[in-house]
């Protein structure tokens, strides 16, 4: 009952934060001077004031603009998220193409940097003044000190151009043929310097975290009564101790989610991934309300799903948030 | 792949019937996919029809025929039409079609699809001067095509060639449907060029194919072309370094192309892109504060040094400009008043004009970073420059192409550093920037409120026409006009350059660079 109690209050909020994500943002674009008949002009080499005006006509941009919030509103309620002024093609249709391989990227950039760092947090707490504990101190700085945009092309040139190992950029190679497994093997040969890019600044926040987590709970009181009636050392760490340590790592985890999505849009641009953030990054210059709404609402709706997941994984690992104490 | 050898002859036939391809060294080879790519991010759609500019041209002058095409001296050659007549009195142009043309649905090619192609460009194309004149067409039989004008219009020969006159299947288009938003511009796309579309995935890839039905039997030489998008021009450039990409065209960054001349196996010219014609230069606004005066504006010029501008910060990928019509078009004129970097003739010139120095400043003004990345350093180098002679520069910054084209359409700027295309002839893009019914009218019209009836006349002149040397001889008294009265400062044609693996023959060698069929392009065994 409790859980659907929570859940429930858990999306009415959902819905209001999607409201303010929505209206906010229609604001602050429609703030910026200049729109997308401009952008479009761009793309043409030219245009007219009377070309320009036929834009804006077309997409009711000439309209007053508490009318076009009122009208993007209505069309979001009803599930009609509009279509895109500059590719004229249905907003939905656009981010739809696009999810699978920004949710590909992002969910095995995050799921590779939560047990990567986890176990390396684990063994540097065990042995807090070895070399690898070390090792990963060094790295996490580093990971976490280093642009994405910049680890990106530089793994590139290490990667791609000195050794010819990884591709430079898209997801897929067209000139592959071959049944299902080829083209998979393609998918992740593409794959491997974007999602070590994305993941390496996660990584290092996870790996410290756990490092510090782990030592904290290793020097309790419980454990040490564990290590005292003779259990083994592999037991007393994995299953008393890591339980514990690893609650602030998850509740990390879904907090750095959106920061993960966001990494997102600069490694895609970099590796030039056609994801959302490929896309997004184009419709913000290209003043595409539609389009950015419609991606802005896409995020936030996995946000959300995110955030809503790690407190379910919260409550299996962690029997105390289930009963609040 | 198969790999047929051509007969000596064969080859003769092919060289010759290719014009634009001049004296073939190789033979080519037959099929092979090449690998391209470009600066633009992903095309809005793939019809030249309805869109200009370079996404959509480089996918679409592949896709559609155009009636002609044209050679690298700037003289049209046969493509869709075989043969075309301009008569007397300059008030009817005829176009001979070819018999064996077929669209990619395997329908032929008729002068009725002429008709409705130009009347749909006419309507939708946003380069309107291009087909203003045009009265009617009037089609006497499926491959005879008469275009009827109101007036000489020696800009149409040029306006048929290139990414501006793609001939579109009136049984597929004229359907009722607004040509602006038509789904076929970028789905299921039926064309009359040498490739047809095979996948268009936005933001990854447009795959083209060649169409075995087009009318040169042994052409195209590829079997595809893929177009990757790839808008970072650091991938670009190490794709081209590690052979993942053949071409890459319109690269424009100073420093991508020095990296690109180092790369092994990799060639890097920046011929071919006459016709596209970018320019950049200073626009200063005729209408405000002391820029309305011509001594003015001319001490500025004076104060700039072209040469640093040049050689330290574009490394001497550009070609010196004078004016507004691109250097490598027949109609250039270099032999007009020039601004040597003289801070003397400078200060004079602003002390004649009324601004004496006091307190070691005479004027404020500010100059606009356009929106577009590559303008920064001249821009910054403007302000340190007009320093010297007194001129306080304040720069503001715009956050994207649309913030500062709105300030620029509006004209609200002083100064600013602008970026603009001749597309071929003068009359499509250069008479915007300079004839007075077109002050103010957006980004790229006439932003510097430039009026002069001497110059409105010379231009209605030289756009009715058809004596060519009448013509040019028009442009160049036009030229010396704007370089004495300087609206705008022109100081470089814009570096752009296309690169390309050795292994890559038989590339355009028109004006409009890439935005050619390639139907001649073909891979070294």
């Amino acid at each position: 009952m409790d859980v659907l109690r929570i859940t429930f209050l858990r999306i009415v909020y959902s819905a209001l934060l999607l409201a303010a994500v929505v209206v906010l943002n229609f604001v602050m674009i429609h703030l910026a001077p200049g729109d997308v008949a401009d952008t479009i002009a761009q793309s043409m080499g030219g245009a007219d004031a009377e070309i320009l005006a036929q834009i804006r006509a077309d997409y009711g941009l000439d309209q007053p603009f508490i009318v076009q919030l009122g009208q993007y509103i209505w069309k979001v309620l009803h599930f009609d998220l509009g279509s895109s002024y500059y590719y004229n093609r249905p907003v939905t249709e656009l981010i739809l193409e696009r999810l699978p391989a920004t949710l590909l990227l992002v969910i095995t950039a995050q799921t590779l940097a939560l047990v990567i760092g986890v176990v390396t947090g684990v063994f540097s707490a065990r042995r807090p003044n070895g070399f690898l504990s070390h090792l990963v101190t060094i790295v996490a700085f580093f990971g976490h000190a280093a642009p994405v945009f910049w680890t990106g092309i530089l793994l590139l040139i290490a990667f791609s151009l000195q050794i010819h190992w990884f591709p430079v950029g898209g997801m897929r190679d067209v000139t592959v043929t071959g049944g299902f497994w080829a083209h998979s093997f393609d998918v992740a040969r593409h794959m491997v310097l974007p999602v070590f890019t994305l993941s390496t600044t996660f990584l290092a926040l996870y790996s410290r975290l756990c490092r510090a987590s782990m030592m904290e709970t290793l020097g309790s009181d419980y454990v040490r009564t564990a290590k005292a009636k003779g259990l083994p050392m592999r037991s007393v760490v994995y299953k008393h101790a890591l339980k514990n340590a690893l609650s602030p790592v998850i509740t990390l985890a879904g907090l750095q989610f959106s920061a993960v999505i966001s990494g997102a849009v600069l490694v895609e641009t970099v590796f030039s991934w056609p994801g959302l953030g490929t896309l997004a990054f184009q419709v913000i210059v290209a003043r595409d309300t539609p389009t950015i709404l419609g991606i802005l609402f896409f995020s936030a709706l996995i946000v959300i799903a995110g955030n809503l997941l790690t407190d379910l994984v919260q409550r299996l690992v962690d029997p105390r948030v289930r009963t609040g104490q | 792949m198969e790999l047929r050898r051509r007969t000596f002859i064969g080859a003769m036939m092919a060289s010759t019937m290719l014009v634009r391809a001049g004296m073939a060294q190789e033979t080519p080879t037959k099929g092979g996919t090449l690998i391209i790519s470009q600066a633009d991010g992903t095309p809005r759609v793939l019809n030249p029809a309805v869109q200009s500019g370079t996404g959509t041209g480089l996918p679409g002058t592949k896709l559609f025929a155009t009636p002609l095409r044209f050679d690298e001296n700037w003289n049209p050659q046969p493509y869709l039409a075989e043969a075309w007549e301009v008569s007397e009195d300059g008030l009817q142009v005829t176009l001979h079609l070819r018999e064996n043309a077929t669209f990619h649905d395997g329908v032929p090619i008729t002068s009725d699809d002429v008709a409705f192609s130009i009347d749909v460009i006419k309507n939708n194309h946003p380069f309107k001067t291009m087909l203003a004149p045009v009265t009617s067409v009037d089609t006497p039989d499926p491959l005879t095509a008469v275009i009827n004008l109101e007036h000489p219009h020696p800009t149409l020969i040029l306006a048929m060639s290139g990414p501006l006159m793609s001939i579109i299947p009136k049984h597929i288009y004229g359907d009722g449907q607004d040509l602006k938003t038509h789904p076929r511009n970028s789905e299921d796309v039926v064309g009359s060029g040498p490739f047809k579309l095979v996948e268009f995935q936005r933001d990854e890839h447009i795959i083209l194919e060649r169409y075995d039905g087009y009318w040169e039997d042994h052409l195209p030489h590829l079997d595809r072309i893929v177009i990757r998008i790839l808008p970072e021009s650091s991938g670009r450039t190490i794709a081209m370094e590690n052979g993942e990409l053949q071409l890459t065209a319109f690269e424009s960054e100073p420093t991508v192309i020095q990296q690109l001349q180092k790369a092994d196996g990799v060639t890097i010219t920046n011929d071919g892109y006459g016709g596209i014609g970018p320019i950049d230069w200073l626009a200063m606004n005729t209408t405000r504060g002391p820029l309305q005066d011509k001594r003015v504006r001319q001490a500025i010029a004076y104060a700039i040094d072209k040469n640093f501008i040049l050689n330290a910060l574009l490394f001497g990928t550009a070609k010196d400009a004078r004016t507004g019509i691109h250097p490598d078009s027949p109609f250039y004129n270099p032999d007009v008043p020039t601004y040597e970097f003289d801070l003397d003739k400078a200060a004079a010139l602003l002390d004649e004009a009324g601004f004496p120095l006091k307190d070691g400043k005479r004027f404020e003004l500010n100059i606009e970073l356009p929106g577009f990345p590559g303008y920064r350093s001249r821009t910054e180098y403007v302000k340190a420059a007009l320093a010297k002679v007194g001129i306080e520069v304040t720069v503001r910054s715009y956050p994207d192409f649309a913030s500062w084209a709105d300030v620029m359409g509006k004209m609200e700027f002083d100064l600013a550093w602008d970026n603009v295309y001749n597309w071929g002839d003068p009359v499509i893009g250069v008479h915007r920037t300079f004839i007075s019914s077109n002050i103010g009218n957006g980004v790229w019209s006439n932003t510097q409120g430039y009026s002069n009836p001497k110059v409105d006349e010379i231009l209605a002149l030289a756009a009715n026409e058809n004596d060519q040397a009448k013509r040019k001889a028009l442009y160049d008294e036009f030229q010396a006009i704007v370089a004495e009265d300087l609206p705008l400062y022109p100081v470089n044609a814009t570096p752009l350059y296309t690169a390309y693996s050795d292994n890559v023959g038989g590339l355009p060698k028109g004006i409009w660079s890439v935005l050619d069929p390639m139907d001649g392009a073909y891979l070294k065994a």
